[in-house]
């Protein structure tokens, strides 16, 4: 079980820890605001006090700013007939330090939120808090003890009704048993409704869950974007070290080749300048796997044709841009063609594909189509569900027809802005033209 | 070895390569074959000044370079052979393709240029035979790019038979009749029919200078 609610629905209700727990969390409510209340008071009485001589001033900010330790307290509180976690509302400071920090709460919706919560709870709860308590359990524990106070043969019952003999007594405490329960019912719903009603002003609403989408959504940018940044740091430290070794060993070994004598040292020479060699053809297919070269020095429509050309099943090409595209949507607009084109060759038995494309109305608009067997499923955790993951963070399509027996056609449509220049592309312009940027 | 060294001419080259050890393993393996490199540059900039110092008879030059680490060395090579047509220029890259190759064969007439995966450097005595190739005049394409625009499977291609497909491929890497006869294994003059054969296949000028034919086939492939 999760919440009161859920616990009230059940017959044994009474019998469960969630009456007690529903007790405590109007109990410790009721102590709280107490607190909550005289240190609130203090703060706007001693901040206006002392404003007049302007130390009192960071004090009343201060006490402006209460509500979001108490928030914080009472979301922790809401778990006693609350067990799912209730989001906090505020985000991250845009900026470290306390000023940041302050800038950001003094600005959020949330804050005062919080603040409302805290007057609140300080001057109207609390007492119905305690007054719940007192009433749901209180007053049938006081009746339920009364048996238990008549050493001296006389007790005055919630100090208005004067019980004097044994059998009064019993019947008082009877009684007292009878209105527990329907108390301790009452107070679960008290408890449930004080949780809902807490929940409005404290937990994050529509509008923080929109914000946070947003956020989400750029991080996710940021993230592709860092991803992209990473693979072009890996291809240049692989090109600009383990490759330029390779070829300077590959010379070095040829080198010596000419000057041994022929013999067995002649032949393990030659064996190694072999295994070096296709040690480096072998680097050469991986670095271009990772980043290709020729998509960094002239874009998209060259990259594809030589994704093309690579392909073991004849691809016709009609691809015709007008000029570069962002980086973001270049790399992951080549990566789609190059998963569909290995999909191609590994699983359609096709004879032909064909890559189409263009753009239109500022989006970028691809289709790989083939005459194979069809039946393929983009959501069987192929490489396609990842690059359609990239895609979406450019705020792209991708869609796959593939009937059986064919033809199967993959669609790529990716919105992309401006047209960057066609100088290229440096690594300070990434993910330019993004949208939600 | 002593064979190359008689046969050709020292050739002055100004080299440029930002690998440094890379760059010195070049040095050594030119200077093993009796080249002189006059200059070692390791960026774009210096290479085009270097050329205007010393007068190169060749350049080599790596394509991603410094500052940038794009294409510079080839766009300097484009531009040095812009200004000096006569110019020769051997291009060396990490990963061939026939957009760079293009861009360079088109610089000039197409003759004295050599595009070469930088992997060769290791096949040190074919790198040095296309070296002197492109000093000479001659266009030297890597095989892999030949392979590239051969798999392009353009109607006309589907023509040829499989044998003249194989001798078109070492057409266009700028072989002679001989040298592909015995590639082959066969008699130059079954060569010979096969090129006849291939050129009128592809409506392409039939030509007997080794270099025109080259361009001719290049030019047919890449358009």
């Amino acid at each position: 079980m999760r919440t009161v609610w859920q616990a009230l629905a059940r017959p044994h209700f009474l019998c469960s820890v969630w009456p007690w727990r529903a007790v405590l969390y109007l109990g410790s409510g009721a102590v709280a605001g107490v607190l909550v209340l005289v240190v609130m008071v203090a703060g706007v009485v001693g901040g206006s006090v002392l404003a007049v001589v302007l130390v009192g001033i960071p004090l009343l900010v201060l006490t402006a700013l209460a509500g979001i330790p108490v928030a914080v307290a009472e979301r922790y509180r809401m778990r006693l007939v609350d067990r799912e976690p209730v989001p906090g509302p505020h985000r991250m400071p845009d900026e470290p330090g306390l000023r940041g920090w302050l800038t950001t709460r003094l600005r959020e919706q949330a804050t005062w939120r919080e603040l409302a919560y805290t007057l609140l709870f300080a001057l109207v709860l609390w007492p119905l808090d305690a007054l719940a308590v007192v009433l749901g359990v209180g007053v049938p524990l006081a009746l339920l003890g009364t048996p238990a106070l008549m050493g001296d043969g006389e007790v005055k019952v919630l100090k208005v009704w004067t019980v004097t003999s044994w059998p009064s007594a019993v019947g008082v405490a009877l009684l007292g048993l009878v209105l527990l329960g329907p108390g301790l019912y009452a107070l679960g719903v008290v408890a449930g409704v004080r949780v809902e009603s807490a929940r409005l002003l404290l937990a994050a609403g529509e509008r923080d869950l929109g914000r946070r989408v947003v956020e989400l959504a750029r991080s996710r940018g940021r993230l592709v974007d860092a991803f992209e940044a990473e693979r072009r740091r890996i291809e240049r430290d692989l090109h600009d070290g383990a490759q330029q070794r390779l070829v300077a060993l590959t010379v070095t070994l040829g080198l010596a080749r000419l000057d041994a004598p022929p013999g067995p040292l002649a032949d393990q020479l030659a064996k190694a300048h072999d295994e070096a060699g296709r040690a480096l053809a072998e680097l050469r297919e991986l670095i271009h796997g990772i980043h290709p070269q020729v998509l960094v020095d002239y874009g998209l429509e060259a990259a594809v044709a030589d994704a093309a050309d690579r392909s073991a099943v004849p691809v016709d090409l009609e691809l015709e841009l007008p000029g570069r595209l962002p980086p973001a949507v270049e790399a992951t607009a080549y990566f789609v063609v190059c998963e569909a084109l290995a999909n191609v060759d590994r699983h359609s038995g096709a004879a032909r594909a064909r890559v189409r494309g263009g753009h239109r109305d500022g989006r970028l608009v691809l289709e790989v189509r083939d005459d194979g067997c069809g039946g393929a499923d983009a959501g069987r955790g192929s490489g396609l569900t990842g690059l359609g993951d990239r895609l979406s963070v450019l705020d792209g399509r991708l869609s796959v027809s593939s009937p059986v027996g064919g033809p199967t056609v993959l669609r790529v449509d990716i919105p992309c802005g401006a047209w960057a220049d066609g100088s290229g592309s440096g690594e300070g312009e990434k993910g330019s033209g993004r949208r939600g940027d | 070895m002593d064979r190359q060294l008689e046969r050709e001419q020292a050739l002055r080259v100004v080299l440029a390569e930002d690998s440094v050890l890379l760059r010195d393993g070049i040095v050594a393996l030119l200077t093993r074959f009796g080249h002189k490199v006059v200059a070692a540059v390791g960026d774009a900039d210096a290479l085009v000044d270097a050329v205007a110092e010393h007068a190169p008879d060749i350049v080599v030059t790596d394509v991603r370079m410094p500052p940038g680490f794009q294409d510079e060395g080839l766009h300097a090579a484009v531009r040095l052979r812009a200004e000096r047509p006569a110019l020769p220029v051997l291009v060396l890259s990490q990963y061939v393709q026939r957009t760079y190759a293009a861009e360079l064969l088109d610089s000039g007439d197409g003759t004295g240029v050599g595009y070469l995966l930088k992997d060769r450097v290791g096949q040190v005595e074919e790198f040095v035979d296309a070296l002197c190739e492109v000093a000479a005049g001659g266009t030297v394409v890597d095989p892999e790019v030949v392979r590239q625009l051969l798999r392009r499977r353009r109607d006309p291609l589907a023509r040829l038979t499989p044998r003249e497909r194989e001798v078109l491929g070492l057409v266009a890497q700028g072989r002679s009749n001989g040298a592909i006869a015995r590639e082959l294994v066969v008699t130059e003059a079954a060569v010979g029919k096969h090129i006849g054969s291939i050129l009128a296949k592809l409506d392409l000028p039939p030509a007997d200078d080794v270099h025109r034919r080259v361009l001719a086939v290049l030019a047919y492939l890449r358009s």
